[in-house]
């Protein structure tokens, strides 16, 4: 049983959902969703603490050896991006979903469990895989389903958001699934380690350079890289408040792990950094994202669209991190993965909360918010703490490293960056505060916060970035460990 | 190996040229469809005839036993996946439209703007 924890990561899931059809009755399914995606989170980290003490775990699938069978290759970067993954489904399946958000009627609820759970096994696969195609296919089995679930808007902008999201998507995946084929032409292998051994001597040619372009900018789009981002701000804004969380939380992350997995275990520090130079495109892109995001938020009416904006800004501080590629910069980008999936995820939440009471996710609505919703308001003002980065939750730890990352490249100019774009931050975040605690309507409200069960998993998330803020050894010495180990063989 | 001689690659360049155009190009939501499915083949194409080897066969041992020359198997079978793939997207890509144009009474791209600025 033990040691097939890692097959059962995705297997238990995939199997899970055609099983939601089957009940039906929706808090059954519900209940059985959720003790699913809970047992993946509780094999997430038993396989984390595996790998922490006895190093990379490795899993033949079907008992065929690698590199000829498929393997799962579980080391310190990717059981980390799985316990973040894992963490927020288990987050988002407690949160009770609103009829009101959703296209579908209670009694199809069942539905949307059985496209989460879909989503959820796709995501663990990528992560979890040591395959190059195995990454494609799960890419496509949690991009699939995260269509269908963004689709379950209920404004009808929600299906025009989905069907572009899906036509960027395909493209993505296809240019990877090129990208892919490239490198088997030239190596005759698919097995991401040994890719990372039999790609050295070819590096040179120009179908590797192509292999390499195809499949960068394919996963560029999965994560919305500024300017590949045109897909995200729709798709957040109108699918339901719950998707967002989770898809903003995990969907992007996994794209930025394997867009980490291909740069450093595939193709080589040495490649992507002294030959191709990718730091010379990627750190000007991620400064204008982190700009670009920032300002657009500022500018937005509607809640839910300035949190998708302020999202291509954060995308912009992980592919920063990437593009420094020094240790600092590294364990930045990587724990500001896990850091933003706990505030934006959380953030998302609060909407979910505040819709639940509030007609519109326009931000006027949430005039007077403050006294009428004081749990939920307070929770929003943490998490935005966190966007800016304030000392004391996650986003400063972040930051710091980032900052520490172009400091020791001597970018004082990123750096100075980094800290102008969390001014932006504060200005965005503020506008919503000031909506909420400072109009000038003083008539006596009632207090009419949102249900507990939704107070409860929004404030597990807006904890979990102050608690993280101040405790560290999970995500940054987690980060700091699979940072080193990721540039180990290079510098 | 001159240009022509690596003909397949310039069909596949040629279709997912085609693809891509259409995917961009036209408003009606069916065609984008079809483009991205193009788009897709393409790709699929690329692959298999990459496995190609001149003069191989299936490769199945010959009764008797002996060696045969056979075409790389492996790129064949991976694209029997992304050809179930390409059908899915494909099936959910006309499943939204179905819903799109019962939302908007429309398929066309620039018809569904037009409302939605309307709306705003």
């Amino acid at each position: 049983m033990i040691e097939h924890l890692p097959a059962l990561q995705t297997v238990l899931p995939l199997l899970a959902a055609p099983v939601c059809v089957l009940l039906r009755r929706a808090a059954l399914v519900r209940v059985f969703a959720a003790l699913v995606t809970w047992s993946c989170l509780a094999i997430a980290f038993s396989l984390l603490q595996e790998v922490l003490r006895n190093g990379a775990v490795s899993y033949e699938l079907g008992g065929w050896a690698p590199p000829l069978g498929i393997e799962y290759r579980i080391d310190v970067l990717n059981a980390y991006v799985l316990v973040l993954v894992a963490t927020m489904a288990s987050v988002v399946i407690a949160f009770p979903l609103a009829g009101r958000e959703l296209r579908i009627p209670k009694e199809r609820f069942f539905l949307f469990y059985a496209l989460f759970l879909l989503c959820l096994a796709g995501l663990l696969g990528i992560t979890i895989t040591g395959d190059l195609f195995n990454i494609f296919v799960f890419l496509e089995i949690s991009s699939l389903s995260a269509y269908a679930l963004i689709g379950l808007g209920r404004d009808r902008r929600a299906l025009t958001a989905a069907f572009s999201y899906l036509a960027m998507g395909t493209v993505g995946g296809a240019f990877i699934l090129i990208g892919i084929g490239l490198v088997y032409q030239m190596t005759g292998t698919l097995n991401i380690v040994d890719l990372g051994q039999r790609l050295p001597p070819v590096l040179g040619t120009r179908t590797v350079w192509m292999a390499f372009a195809f499949l960068v900018v394919g996963t560029s789009i999965k994560l919305a890289a500024f300017p590949l981002h045109q897909w995200l701000p729709n798709a957040y804004t109108y699918a339901p408040s719950v998707v967002s969380a989770f898809l903003s939380a995990t969907a992007t992350k996994v794209a930025y792990y394997v867009l980490v997995r291909l740069l450093f275990t595939v193709f080589g520090f040495a490649f992507v950094f002294e030959r191709v130079q990718l730091t010379a495109l990627l750190l000007p892109l991620s400064l204008i994202a982190m700009v670009v995001g920032s300002l657009a938020a500022i500018y937005q009416t509607d809640i839910k669209r300035l949190l998708a904006y302020s999202s291509i800004a954060q995308i912009g501080y992980m592919t920063l991190g990437l593009s420094l590629a020094n240790l600092d910069g590294l364990t930045g980008g990587l724990v500001h993965l896990f850091n933003h999936g706990l505030i934006k995820g959380g953030l998302f939440l609060v909407v979910a909360c505040a819709l639940s009471r509030v007609e519109s996710p326009r931000i006027e609505s949430l005039r007077g918010m403050g006294k009428r919703m004081p749990w939920t308001m307070a929770a929003f003002v943490v998490g935005g703490l966190g966007l800016i980065g304030i000392p004391g939750t996650v986003g400063f730890v972040s930051k710091w490293y980032l900052v520490l990352g172009a400091l020791d490249k001597g970018l004082y100019f990123v750096a100075f960056m980094i800290l102008a774009s969390s001014l932006l931050a504060v200005i965005y975040v503020w506008r919503v505060v000031e909506v909420m605690y400072f109009s000038d309507e003083e008539q006596a409200v009632e207090r009419h916060d949102a249900p507990l069960s939704m107070l409860l998993p929004t404030w597990v998330l807006i904890g979990a970035t102050i608690y993280f803020g101040f405790d560290t050894e999970l995500t940054a010495g987690v980060a700091e460990k699979a940072a080193a180990y990721l540039l180990g063989g290079a510098s | 190996m001159n240009i022509l001689g690596l003909w397949n690659y310039w069909i596949v360049i040629a279709l997912m040229m085609i693809g891509l155009y259409i995917l961009i190009a036209r408003e009606n939501l069916v065609k984008k469809v079809m483009g991205l499915n193009i788009f897709q083949v393409s790709v699929i194409m690329f692959w298999v005839s990459i496995a190609k080897v001149r003069g191989g066969t299936a490769p199945i041992v010959p009764e008797g036993g002996g060696d045969v020359l056979y075409s790389n198997p492996l790129p064949h079978v991976l694209m029997l996946t992304a050809i179930v793939v390409g059908v899915a997207t494909t099936g959910l890509g006309l499943a939204l439209i179905v819903r799109i144009y019962e939302a908007y009474g429309s398929i066309e791209e620039d018809q569904i703007r037009e409302m939605d600025r309307a709306e705003e």
